[in-house]
């Protein structure tokens, strides 16, 4: 039981890390708590659920997976589709807002965003839930202590390579490096004739992306439903903080422990209240360790 | 005719009891330029804190303390003012928008024991056949209705007058100064923590005085009356308002409960009922779209903060 318990927690916070990360970039380099990108992973789940819907047949899963080629054609449509989305939301609203004296104007603005975005998806796609594929996936038994999807799996072991893939990016590519710079001191990027434009770009082109692949993952292994974003966020933020914002392997730790403190709730507390661990936590923390578990100093403090 | 009389003494209750709300909201977003995400859940916090301490005593249920309803409003603000204590404590010594992330956890976790504290909270039920004050003096709720409107007002008009008092008072000038240079503000000895604390705990007490008298009006409480969506209502409100205004709570809260009760009437009565949820995710959106495009085309609001000029300049 206790090892379910634990490996379940771990899948789960293995999706939750993968929000966090793109969320976590976004904060750092733009400097405001995005609330929209929640609905960013639900637009990347359902983009995927249309992309497949149009390309028809499952054309036979990758066994053990429950899917195949199809969703992963799908799922690259969906990231670049939201892509597309922020950048566009990006122009149209929070360019303008950043300009604005109050800082926080642009954080008023992501959360009308935020509506727009969701109430689209469920006027298009009805407020059921829904799944990529119906079919029943065989359980892996894992030394007789717990069971696992293959799905389940996948997803840890691509957030995984995700989570490398980005630290090598951050650490030796000139557009990593510039994006990191940006986050520091913005001014100084632009000093060194580096082009501003472009890292907030970027930034916005990777978080979505990211949030996207978070959306269809979660998809695949719970369910798609308008408000798997908006349920998804206070989890992601209580991770992203936790593991100090900008911080991308701190981000997937407080996945990790988000998802775990999850699962192990059922231990202590009535599962109704599942959904209020992540702002126990972000209060514990707040109170606590404000920089996150191995922030510096100079991120959260005024 | 007298059904549409009867319906816009109704609006007015919550028009008023929502102003009460904006001018919560304002005293945090428009004078101190605090982000408030949670709003619902100290309205809500308010609301069953007021319900708990009058509500009679019922075997199943904590609570049932039979209070007087003026005595429960009190506990009801105080609840709400704790709430935020809580979280401003942990949030506002930090960055600026670990407010907003914080509060909005709050919201949430609100919503999960109303729904889910059945012993305290009655679930998904909420509490029902709560008294209502002075409700025996009248021969018709319409009666009671007028004497809740007149009741609501001077409540209303109370916090109106406190707040332009507190605002024009030092105190207010100060929660000015540090929404705008807090560097400065500190550099004349103020607290600039501590002001921020004082005028989030303030704001949501208002926010909860609201929700209890929401109470007292409706008689019961139920998780229904506090969905998400009250937040984004509430903020549209104080924007197409105009922030930092007081009197913008009161024009922004007729002008946005009046579109939402208008264009959900438009929804019961002209959409057939396949496509009522439709509906309301318009309502939602048209919510949505007046954030954002007053933020983008009219920042001010209706009413803005007129400007704070010094006697003594020119």
């Amino acid at each position: 039981m206790l090892f379910q318990v634990l490996a379940d927690g771990i899948l789960t916070g293995s999706i939750i890390a993968l929000g966090a990360i793109g969320l976590t970039l976004t904060m750092s380099v733009l400097r405001f708590p995005n609330f929209a990108h929640a609905e960013l992973i639900t637009f990347g789940a359902y983009i995927a659920l249309a992309v497949l819907g149009l390309t028809g047949a499952f054309m036979g899963p990758l066994a053990p997976l429950s899917f195949g080629l199809p969703l992963i054609l799908a799922t690259v449509v969906a990231m670049a589709a939201t892509a597309v989305l922020a950048l566009l939301i990006d122009r149209l609203v929070y360019r303008k807002l950043r300009a604005r004296s109050k800082k926080m104007t642009v954080v008023f603005g992501s959360f009308g965003v935020s509506l727009l975005v969701r109430m689209s998806i469920l006027l298009v796609f009805g407020g059921a839930a829904t799944y990529y594929s119906t079919a029943l996936q065989r359980a892996i038994r894992v030394g007789g202590l717990f069971r696992v999807m293959p799905d389940q799996v996948f997803t840890l072991g691509l957030t995984i390579i995700i989570v490398v893939g980005l630290h090598l990016f951050l650490k030796f590519t000139r557009l990593g490096l510039a994006m990191r710079a940006y986050a520091e001191n913005p001014q100084l990027v632009g000093i060194y004739g580096y082009d501003s434009e472009r890292v907030l770009r970027w930034t916005w082109i990777i978080g979505a992306a990211l949030a996207a692949l978070a959306g269809v993952l979660y998809g695949l292994t719970v369910q798609i439903r308008p408000e798997i974003g908006f349920h998804l966020l206070l989890p992601l933020f209580a991770a992203a903080i936790m593991g100090g914002v900008g911080n991308v392997h701190g981000a997937v730790l407080g996945g990790l422990i988000v998802g775990l403190a999850e699962s192990l709730s059922i231990y202590l507390i009535p599962p109704g209240y599942k959904m209020a661990v992540p702002f126990l936590l972000l209060l514990l923390i707040l109170y606590l360790r404000p920089t996150g578990l191995f922030g510096s100093a100079k991120g959260a403090v005024r | 005719m007298t059904g549409i009389l009867l319906y816009l003494v109704f609006f007015l209750i919550v028009t008023l009891i929502y102003s009460i709300v904006v001018m919560g909201l304002n005293l945090q977003w428009g004078y101190t330029g605090l982000f408030n995400a949670g709003v619902v859940a100290f309205y809500a916090i308010g609301a069953y804190g007021t319900a708990v301490l009058m509500g009679p005593d019922r075997s199943t249920l904590i609570g049932g303390f039979g209070l007087p309803f003026p005595i429960a409003l009190i506990g009801g603000m105080a609840a709400a003012g704790l709430g935020a204590l809580i979280v401003g404590l942990a949030a506002l010594r930090l960055r600026d928008d670990y407010l907003a992330i914080a509060t909005f956890g709050i919201a949430i976790s609100v919503q999960l024991v109303a729904l889910n504290f059945e012993g305290l909270t009655g679930g998904a039920q909420g509490l029902i056949g709560l008294p209502r004050p002075l409700f025996s003096m009248f021969d018709s709720p319409n009666g009671f209705n007028l004497f809740y409107l007149g009741f609501v007002a001077c409540m209303a008009a109370l916090v109106y007058l406190a707040l332009q008092t507190a605002l024009g008072s030092p105190w207010g000038r100060l929660l000015k100064a540090v929404r705008e240079d807090e560097t400065a503000a500190a550099s004349l000895g103020k607290n600039p923590a501590m002001v921020r604390l004082q005028a989030f705990v303030l704001g949501c007490t208002l926010m909860g005085l609201a929700g209890g008298l929401y109470v007292g009006f409706i008689g019961f409480v139920s998780p229904l009356d506090f969905l998400p969506i009250l937040t984004f209502q509430i903020w549209a409100m104080l924007i197409v308002g105009g922030s930092g205004n007081t009197k913008g709570a009161f024009v922004g809260a007729f002008a946005v409960w009046g579109l939402w009760s208008v264009s959900g009437m438009a929804v019961s009565k002209l959409l057939p009922v396949q496509f009522q949820s439709q509906g309301g995710a318009i309502q939602t959106m048209l919510i949505g779209l007046l954030i954002v495009l007053t933020l983008l085309f009219r920042p001010r609001g209706l009413i803005g903060e007129s400007e704070t000029i010094s006697r003594h300049a020119n």
